[in-house]
């Protein structure tokens, strides 16, 4: 099932034009604090009203601006808002089946929630309480989830905790969603279309791999945030170096620590600041991969230039200052050697996914 | 007791708790909707609405009662549809005194109801909307149960003012035993006749318990309700 959304909407001095497809799986739309984000999923939900228009579930019409306007009610899409917003009258069960009974025993057994049902939702911890939230949407039978930030409010621990819960239901429940995040980490981990929107402005919208690996869009994921993931298969471990070895569509990898069992597969990131670029084959670094790659194309970011790279099916980015460039020659059909360290993200086969971030599989 | 208070002092205290009740009932009615519109609504005519609302309250009663002469009295455009519609007389009747002490109340009790809307976190409402609830099971499922306590102080405010209502009531129904004659009024009239000073006491003595237990009764659901 897809969503469709092509809005415009003004505010005030902010104005929102977006037009973007989420084709099922997870889409990320990511951006700034700002950037129109939330109101793009307020729109979706039907919480927000766009004065131009069509939003459409699948063949289902949600809205068209002076045609259809579906009330939030009867769209059977389920929220995930910022802050849990749970009904503090009620029992966690009364909030769970506040909007149905769907699928009941499962979702309290995936979300790890099942101790909770009596409680008041005034007595649960942050982590808790965005569980409980997750199950009260979940639990309505809807077509589509948004989740609105809903990692926003979380310490580091309670959001591993809950975004291993999230990996869970996307590999399980295999509902689509429309993730917001201004978090690339938490994006990179769950994402398969990512949509960029900057001041109410879609910049990019693709696969995730694709647009994380474009040098053209690099400026806007900032000096730390630029870089490539990609899909890799563990092939095994060096048990004496704690290294683990990963296959992917361009090659091998070694990865620093011990993640995942041998065939499990893994989202791996490639930071554009841990790829250094060499003219020649180089010998005796430090660095354990080294790789040979196809410059497919260049854009100017601030201090340097962003270096988008192929190798086999997948892409990655480097990023290099502006004098190395030139000095290597660097243009699209370059032949170069990329030099790159290579961090586990999480595990990306549904049968290890034991919701929790990666960690070691022996 | 009985032995205490004699019968016309008894039926003054019934007639008051009767009328009370009545008014309180009416004017929470009216009050819940009015509050909602002022704290909800977005429309013209809300200031307009609030200070209609309010009128009551900075009025002097007698102005408030002449002017539900005017309107319901026998012979006034409302009171006369009223008779011929619905049978229903107000204009020196118990009933009369039950819409004098509602009118009254009213502006009180709309004043809590709305502080208590006010309060309620109208993203719980997105919530349940987004969870397919109607407006309507939003307003009994989640609104209410959150506003119940305001309701609860809208009432007991009520209440007590109803109780205590003088100058509108007897402007608009007179003061007859049995009839309008409530606690306030035969107090009154007990001071206008020498040596009944001590029924005036005694029926004085009634209003504070009365307005007491009121008191008290809320604060007790009150506890009740925060602790579940």
């Amino acid at each position: 099932m897809s969503l469709s959304v092509d809005i415009g909407h003004r505010a005030g001095a902010f104005s929102i034009e977006a037009t973007f497809e989420a084709p099922g799986g997870v889409t990320a739309l990511f951006g700034r604090s700002g950037a129109g984000k939330t109101t793009v999923v307020n729109a979706v939900a039907g919480l927000v009203r766009p004065q131009r228009g069509r939003i459409a579930l699948g063949d289902r019409v949600l809205f068209e601006a002076g045609r259809t306007n579906l009330p939030p009610q009867r769209r059977r899409i389920g929220y995930v808002f910022q802050e849990p917003r749970l009904f503090p009258h009620m029992s966690v069960l009364a909030n769970l089946r506040y909007g149905g009974t769907h699928d009941e025993a499962r979702v309290i057994d995936l979300l790890g929630i099942g101790a909770l049902l009596e409680r008041r939702p005034g007595t649960l911890s942050g982590g808790e309480a965005a569980r409980v939230a997750l199950g009260r949407a979940l639990m309505s039978a809807p077509e589509m989830l948004l989740l609105d930030e809903p990692l926003a409010a979380l310490d580091a621990p309670r959001r591993a905790e809950v975004l291993g819960h999230l990996e869970r239901l996307r590999d399980e429940v295999g509902i689509p969603m429309l993730y917001v995040s201004h978090e690339l980490a938490e994006v990179a981990r769950l994402a398969t279309t990512l949509v960029l929107l900057d001041s109410g402005r879609v910049l990019r919208a693709g696969p995730l791999a694709q647009v994380l690996a474009d040098p053209a869009a690099a400026h806007l994921f900032g000096d730390r945030g630029a870089g490539a993931v990609i899909s890799a298969r563990v092939v095994g471990h060096d048990s004496g170096d704690d290294l683990t070895e990963v296959d992917f569509d361009g090659g091998r990898l070694l990865l620093p620590g011990r993640v995942g069992r041998p065939g499990a597969r893994l989202t791996v990131r490639i930071a554009a600041e841990d790829v250094i670029l060499a003219g020649v084959a180089p010998l005796g670094l430090s660095a354990l991969n080294v790789l040979e790659v196809e410059v497919t194309a260049l854009a100017d970011v601030p201090g340097g230039v962003a270096v988008g790279l192929s190798v086999g099916r997948a892409q990655l980015l480097a990023r290099v200052t502006r004098r190395s460039a030139v000095k290597l020659d660097l243009r699209p059909g370059a032949r170069v050697f990329a030099v790159v360290k290579a961090t586990a993200m999480a595990p990306g086969d549904p049968g290890t996914a034991a919701g929790a971030p990666a960690r070691d599989g022996s | 007791m009985t032995g205490w208070l004699g019968p016309a002092e008894w039926q003054a205290v019934r007639l008051s708790l009767v009328v009370a009740l009545w008014a309180t009932a009416v004017s929470l009615t009216f009050a819940l909707a009015a509050a909602y519109a002022l704290a909800r609504g977005r429309f013209a005519g809300r200031q307009a609405l609030n200070v209609l609302v309010h009128l009551p309250l900075i009025m002097p009663p007698v102005v408030t009662g002449y002017g539900l002469l005017l309107l319901l009295g026998r012979r006034g455009p409302l009171g006369a549809a009223l008779e011929q519609a619905l049978g229903l007389v107000l204009a020196f009747r118990w009933t009369g005194a039950v819409v004098a002490a509602a009118v009254m109340a009213f502006p009180l009790s709309v004043r809590a109801i709305r502080q208590a809307l006010e309060a309620v976190d109208p993203k719980l409402e997105q919530a349940a909307a987004t969870l397919g609830a109607s407006r309507l099971r939003i307003f009994a499922t989640v609104t209410l149960p959150l506003i119940l306590p305001g309701l609860l102080a809208g009432a007991i405010l009520g209440f007590a003012k109803a109780l205590g209502e003088f100058g509108a009531t007897i402007t608009f129904v007179s003061n007859i035993p049995g009839q309008t004659q409530t606690i306030p009024l035969a107090i009154s009239a007990a001071l206008d006749v020498p040596g009944a000073e001590p029924v005036a006491l005694r029926l004085a003595a009634v209003s504070v318990v009365l307005a007491a237990a009121a008191l008290a009764a809320s604060e007790m659901l009150a506890a009740r309700m925060a602790r579940k």
